[in-house]
């Protein structure tokens, strides 16, 4: 790279880095939001509402008919339990999958880009028998809806 | 090394459906093996989807998510034709990453 390349380069690094300062003072972008980062600390909760009110900020939720989890009523092998939340809700920022009853509730959670619809499908571990916990945040409010799956063998290594 | 991704995305108009499969071991870190010694945590921690530029889906995971895991999801405004990519890092520094077409 000659001299003008790296000039051009750096100062369109610093631009960038100045007007994402910006941003971040006048309070557009939270540093969440732009740092995203893996919540660990919502990983490590053990319960649901220490889960939730570290991942989105609040345990508070609307128990909601727009939510349909879909898990099997009886789970085979706990080690693989598929789960699938949609969500016809308008505005959806994330989705998040918790097992209430594992040593930690949160399996995953996803943020939905431009575009990505309420709708997200994978196989998580359940400890043992209990509910799967489907956790929609649309609009900055949190809605949730739950299903029992009742587990045979369970899937933590135990 | 984009063998431990098998990816297919479909268009429905404009709705499209991508579903995706992993192979990783998704360790707990929670086990142990035979001589009691625990087997380290390794699990994806991120897994992100692109299309057009845009970053589609961020997931994030834990060792809850089972082993080879699967995922699907759904997004508007893509077409047959259309690149779609899926990429993974986990908590040992590994990563992967995949592309397809949507079919």
């Amino acid at each position: 790279m000659n001299t003008s390349m790296k000039r051009r380069v750096f100062l369109k690094g610093s631009l960038a880095a100045s007007a994402m300062g910006a941003a971040v003072g006048a309070g557009l972008l939270t540093p969440q939001a732009v740092l995203a980062a893996w919540p660990k600390a919502a990983f490590e909760a053990k319960k649901v509402e220490d889960t939730l009110s570290s991942l989105m900020g609040s345990a508070v939720t609307d128990a909601s008919t727009d939510i349909s989890i879909k898990a099997p009523d009886i789970a085979e092998n706990g080690a693989v339990v598929p789960v699938t939340v949609s969500t016809s809700i308008a505005g959806v920022e994330s989705i998040a999958i918790l097992a209430e009853k594992n040593p930690a509730p949160l399996a995953a959670s996803f943020d939905l880009g431009k575009g990505a619809q309420g709708f997200v499908s994978t196989r998580i571990k359940m400890g043992k028998t209990g509910d799967v916990i489907g956790v929609v945040k649309a609009g900055g409010k949190l809605y949730a809806a739950r299903k029992g799956v009742k587990v045979t063998i369970g899937g933590c290594g135990g | 090394m984009a063998n431990s991704i098998k990816l297919r995305a479909s268009a429905k108009g404009s709705e499209v459906t991508v579903k995706c499969l992993m192979t990783h071991a998704m360790e707990t870190g929670t086990r142990k093996d035979k001589a009691g010694k625990p087997i380290p945590a390794h699990y994806i921690t991120e897994v992100t989807a692109e299309h057009g530029g845009n970053k589609v889906l961020t997931a994030y995971w834990g060792g809850g998510v089972s082993k080879n895991p699967y995922l699907s999801f759904k997004f508007e405004g893509g077409k047959a034709g259309d690149e779609v990519k899926i990429s993974w890092v986990d908590n040992q520094g590994g990563s992967d990453s995949a592309s397809t077409q949507i079919k």
